[in-house]
């Protein structure tokens, strides 16, 4: 069998691949593809799937749509044509993971910016200080900033102390969103670090005395640069945001819905498998094309450049 | 005049060197002002782990006001055998899962990165696919997929689960690592009258360790944190860690829940410390 595998490298490639492709094929893409059959199943009065085949999930997520033009603040400006009860759902996700996904570049870009510019073994100290958090327990973090924001928390007893009324931090949209940010930082900080660190900064040189002023020697020379970092770092941001299950419900209280928690809801609280899956099939969707959409803007950033 | 602002923020006018230098130059951005956030985003980032470890010392059963240092919490840890039980699960799970998808990944890395064949582009997206799609799609699709198959759930599903989400990751980091891999030594040693096997295990299992121990670092750490997959497929009396700590929070905050969240966080320090001085010993090479 040895000398079979010496002389054809196709079986050789096959015992390479085979164990984990098979991995991947049973316990990966079956699983997507039976949660995909599924969510053509009826329920039955449990909520679990049975026949026959059926449209209504996606019915369900689409038949109370209507035209309905609006206007408002919530999570910043917001202006609506349509309405319904999954499309402001989804319509929430998606602009709630934006935001965050914004929010937490604009802290971590500082901050990635600050790392590269140290010396090397500060450089290193720094870095170090971001994987902690980056490889610690997701949950265990979570519930830190939750023990922080609580009602009867340490920011609270602090203000109690002082005579100021305490703060009504937790369970709120406020609260999702900082839990959001505060969770995927670490995951923005060290992809863009490591773009910005190999970045040439006399390349920025070059193009102040090529005549560009700032702002457009960071648009056309350091920003297609560093677009790997950033595109890798805002998906890794979004898409948890938007499938967030811990933050949504140890920040928000399960008050703030957002789609990645419905979907869990529908296999825990209220049992509707067909349902859920349903409307997990919709979040990759959306993921899928956020993520295409994303990496084709970033090369065309790049051959902007070239 | 820059040179001084950058030795001020520098520390040491050694450590300054001219790529330093050239960067703190820069006209727009006051180094200040980058400092200060920078800093202040550190702070969000480790005060409430900091005061969480602070908080498990503290003797107060509720509240946050601090009423003397005390061990109890982690006395009682220790004593609880459902605690004791999850974290022995744990363990369990991510050294049989690290294994498998330290084996799995590296065989499949080692297939894409030195050879050419049908429907690689195929497998090449179906391994980046568990590193995209949101977790929790992963752990309902499987739970259904257990359900449907009448698997009972309990230590094997979530085995199951936990190699096929690390394997990607393993995948990853060891095709970046045969990306640099010189062929040239496992040729020297063929010509020098090594076999294949003994080539294998002389040159290229000894050079690619360093990238199979972070590797294996990675994926011990992903299964032993993840908590979203594992809710979806553990079983009654199989519980990991995370997911007992998940339980316990739900029923309201106990300080026992600040010690055993410490607890990971030392475990977590002590395997960032590994993985990154693994990486810093590869860097050097």
């Amino acid at each position: 069998m040895l000398q079979a595998l010496r002389e054809r490298p196709a079986l050789r490639i096959a015992a390479l691949m085979a164990p984990g492709a098979f991995w991947l094929l049973l316990f990966f893409l079956a699983p997507l593809t039976i949660m995909g059959a599924i969510s053509f199943l009826s329920r039955d009065a449990q909520g679990f799937p049975a026949l026959p085949y059926t449209l209504e999930n996606y019915w369900t997520i689409v038949r109370d749509i209507r035209f309905a033009p609006s206007l408002s603040l919530e999570g910043g400006l917001q202006v609506r044509l349509f309405e319904g009860l999954y499309l402001d759902l989804l319509w929430r996700s998606i602009w709630l993971s934006l935001i965050s996904t914004l929010i937490t570049l604009l802290l971590a870009f500082p901050v990635a910016l600050f790392m590269a510019q140290l010396p090397k073994r500060y450089r290193n100290l720094a870095l170090f200080a971001v994987m902690i958090p980056f490889w610690t327990n997701f949950l265990v973090r979570t519930y830190a900033l939750q023990f922080m924001l609580r009602a009867n928390g340490p920011i609270n007893t602090v203000l109690r102390s002082l005579g100021l009324p305490p703060l009504e931090l937790i369970f709120t949209p406020t609260a999702v969103m900082i839990g959001l940010v505060y969770g995927n930082l670490p995951f923005m900080i060290l992809p863009l670090y490591t773009s910005l660190e190999k970045f040439d900064w006399t390349m920025m040189e070059a193009a102040h005395d090529l005549g560009a002023d700032t702002w457009r020697a960071f648009t056309r020379v350091m920003l297609p640069l560093i677009s790997p970092g950033l595109v890798a770092g805002s998906i890794l941001t979004f898409v948890p945001a938007i499938g967030s299950y811990i933050t949504v419900d140890l920040m928000g209280g399960g008050r703030t819905n957002l789609i990645g928690y419905s979907i869990a809801q529908q296999f825990s609280a209220s049992v509707n498998w067909p349902f859920g899956s349903a409307l997990a099939l919709v979040m990759m969707v959306i993921v899928t094309i956020a993520a295409v959409l994303y990496f084709r803007s970033s090369r065309g950033m790049q051959r902007a450049v070239i | 005049m820059s040179t001084d602002t950058s030795v001020i923020f520098l520390g040491e006018r050694e450590s300054a060197r001219p790529r330093v230098r050239e960067a703190a130059r820069r006209p727009s951005l006051s180094r200040f002002a980058l400092t200060t956030i920078a800093l202040l985003t550190f702070a969000f980032l480790y005060v409430p782990i900091l005061v969480l470890i602070a908080f498990s010392f503290n003797s107060a059963r509720t509240g946050a006001a601090w009423q003397g240092f005390t061990l109890q919490w982690y006395a009682r840890l220790f004593n609880n055998p459902r605690i004791l039980d999850a974290a022995l699960n744990s363990l369990i799970v991510a050294v049989v899962a690290t294994i498998g998808a330290v084996v799995l990944g590296t065989l499949m890395a080692m297939a894409m990165e030195r050879y050419r064949f049908r429907f690689q582009a195929f497998w090449d997206s179906l391994l980046y696919m568990p590193v995209i799609i949101p977790e929790i799609v992963m752990g309902i699709s499987l739970l259904l997929f257990f359900a449907s198959i009448r698997l009972e759930r309990g230590l094997l599903t979530l085995i199951i689960a936990h190699i096929a989400f690390c394997m990607p990751f393993v995948y990853l980091t060891m095709r970046a690592r045969l990306a640099d891999f010189d062929r040239s030594l496992e040729e020297a040693a063929q010509d020098l009258g090594a076999d294949e096997w003994t080539t294998f295990r002389r040159i290229t299992l000894p050079l690619l360790m360093p990238g199979i121990i972070s590797s294996a670092l990675l994926a011990f750490t992903l299964s032993l944190d993840d908590f979203v997959i594992s809710f979806f497929v553990t079983g009654v009396g199989s519980q990991t860690l995370p997911v007992y700590i998940w339980g316990q929070i739900r029923r309201g905050i106990t300080p026992e829940i600040n010690a055993v969240s410490t607890l990971m966080l030392i475990l977590s320090f002590v395997l960032v410390t590994l993985s990154h001085a693994m990486q810093q010993r590869t860097g050097a090479r």
